[in-house]
């Protein structure tokens, strides 16, 4: 199968249940540079979809469009049946004012390659800012919650810690600590493990594969295959900024239908 | 020797320590015991404590605060604040202080009475036939407003938030954009960004130069003269400098006593800069990793591998 034509719906797909994020013929351009060119993709709740591809084929662009950190030209992300950044009446859609886009990103966790903690603030302080400054949780409530969740990450003795004091793979799990601490539904990252040594790499993963265990909906864009073939319920390749093709993880990884699959995953496996 | 250079050095600046010494002490016309006399004279020390210390705390809470404000105008999307904010650092840069405090302690030579309200109110009511139409919310006597002390500060103030608006943008600018991304995935408002995560790290690089403006502001409240300010440190001492002939030695009463301001400023600087180097320094780094090895030894050393 190539690119999915699927038979374009009209304009209510926030029906279909248990669809978490849906996104239609989504097109970015930086400048004169076309990053996207259309991408489709459906991931549905509970599931994992990882994100493969060359770099600069759009995956992360594409990625972050979801949570609207990039604007998009055209087409339509839903979220939980929540259409993203934009709200439609009509046949028009109008921006979102800052505001409801930040409420809209805060049900959206993110991860990003270089961790973006908050040097001046320690691990616990990390995860604690969010819920304490946007879902304006107890100060008791909120600490107890990091606390749980940088145990469960494996962090539970660097809670005072200034992010330069860890090394990347911890730095990395706060940062999906403080994700998790906004209670998301779904959760986005952007090659978590890239900057990472080698030998860090699984702890992070460890982390990811726990998460997915429990349910989460992730959109993982990764150069993983194993995590890819281990964990994730859909692949997803992507190139010069058009999905080429999706499916099982493992039967992609096995056995792909495209060339240009076909020969990234010579490269890379 | 292993270092000849050094002894070499020491040698000449030995000499010329002794030369400086010899002037200090053998130079009548320093008249030291005359000038440690008259410089803790109350005149003085008022002048210190309300034009030099006082002026230097008002100027540059005003200052910063304004700065911070231009520096955000600056940053801002909104083309007209750009405009604004790059108008107000253009004048206030470009004009010396020395002038712009002669002109802040002649502005009631424009206004006797200083008003708020509908601009043009006169013009607008005779074009409606209205004579002498006059909308003004409320307004003062310049006399009662622009003391010497209000005028100076405004003068001083308005000119330090135009180089504090630069190196408030400077620091904003230097904090990483992941930082900004970050915390909007995470929800927060650009307000909340700002206050919570983007000042605070920018203050590691706001600080130090800060910290010069405000020895430089110290310094600069010698320029109150221009308003006519008096009651200022320097103006108190070339005062009696002047009344007793005895120039020399009040001057470097001044000298002395700017000396003592500014090492006292240097010592604040110096704590400010390790409360903001919070989570970079090298120092604070060791003395966690200090602590957490202490503690790793107390309890099973769980290095954090373990998922």
């Amino acid at each position: 199968m190539t690119g999915q034509p699927q038979a374009p719906q009209a304009d209510a797909p926030e029906a279909e249940s248990g669809l978490m994020v849906r996104a239609e013929q989504v097109h970015k351009s930086f400048g004169s540079l076309e990053v996207l060119k259309g991408v489709d993709l459906e991931v549905r709740s509970g599931e994992v979809c990882c994100l493969l591809g060359p770099s600069g084929s759009g995956k992360s662009t594409f990625l972050r469009c979801i949570n609207h950190l990039e604007k998009i030209n055209a087409g339509r992300i839903w979220v939980d049946g929540e259409l993203i950044g934009y709200r439609q009446r009509g046949d028009k859609l109008y921006e979102m004012r800052e505001k409801e886009v930040a409420a809209q990103r805060r049900a959206i966790g993110m991860v990003f390659q270089r961790f973006n903690l908050f040097p001046h603030k320690t691990a616990l302080d990390n995860v604690t800012e969010a819920p304490l400054l946007v879902r304006r949780e107890k100060r008791s409530e909120a600490r107890d919650r990091a606390v749980a969740l940088l145990e469960r990450v494996g962090l539970g003795d660097k809670l005072h810690n200034y992010p330069s004091q860890l090394s990347g793979g911890q730095q990395q799990r706060v940062a999906i600590a403080r994700a998790l601490a906004m209670r998301p539904k779904l959760m986005l990252f952007d090659e978590p493990t890239s900057a990472l040594d080698p030998e860090l790499v699984g702890e992070v993963l460890d982390v990811m594969k726990d998460l997915a265990r429990d349910g989460m909906t992730m959109i993982v864009v990764t150069h993983e295959i194993g995590f890819a073939r281990e964990v994730g319920d859909s692949l997803v390749f992507m190139d010069d900024g058009v999905v080429v093709e999706q499916g099982n993880p493992r039967e992609v990884i096995a056995n792909p239908q495209q060339d240009r699959t076909r020969s990234f995953l010579a490269k890379v496996l | 020797m292993r270092h000849p250079g050094r002894w070499v050095a020491v040698a000449v600046l030995a000499v010329l320590a002794a030369m400086f010494v010899h002037v200090l002490v053998t130079n009548d016309n320093f008249q030291w015991s005359f000038m440690v006399d008259h410089m803790f004279r109350p005149p003085v020390i008022e002048g210190l404590l309300r034009g030099t210390v006082t002026m230097t705390i008002c100027a540059m809470l005003l200052g910063v605060s304004l700065g911070i404000v231009v520096a955000i105008m600056r940053l801002s999307s909104n083309p007209i604040l750009r405009v604004v904010a790059w108008l107000y650092t253009w004048v206030f840069r470009a004009v010396p202080r020395l002038v712009l405090l002669a002109v802040f302690g002649n502005l009631g030579i424009l206004w006797s009475r200083i008003e708020f309200g509908v601009p043009f109110d006169t013009q607008i009511g005779q074009l409606f036939g209205i004579d002498n139409l006059q909308l003004r919310v409320f307004g003062f006597s310049s006399r009662d407003v622009l003391t010497g002390f209000v005028a100076g500060l405004l003068g001083l103030a308005l000119s330090e938030a135009a180089y504090m608006a630069e190196i408030v943008r400077a620091g904003i600018q230097s904090v990483d954009e992941g930082q900004t991304e970050a915390a909007s995935a995470l929800g927060m408002s650009r307000a909340q960004i700002l206050r919570r995560i983007v000042l605070p790290q920018a203050m590691r690089v706001i600080i130090p130069p800060t910290g010069n403006e405000t020895i430089a502001m110290l310094k600069d409240t010698s320029l109150l003269l221009a308003v006519p300010y008096s009651v200022e440190l320097f103006f108190q001492l070339d005062a009696v400098g002047k009344r007793t002939f005895q120039i020399f030695p009040m001057y470097v009463a001044a000298v002395l006593w700017y000396l003592f301001l500014t090492s006292i400023l240097l010592i604040g600087q110096y704590f400010l800069e390790r409360h903001f180097a919070k989570g970079y320094g090298r120092t604070e780094r060791a003395r966690l990793r200090l602590r957490s090895i202490t503690a790793e030894a107390g309890g099973g050393g769980g290095t954090g591998g373990d998922t």
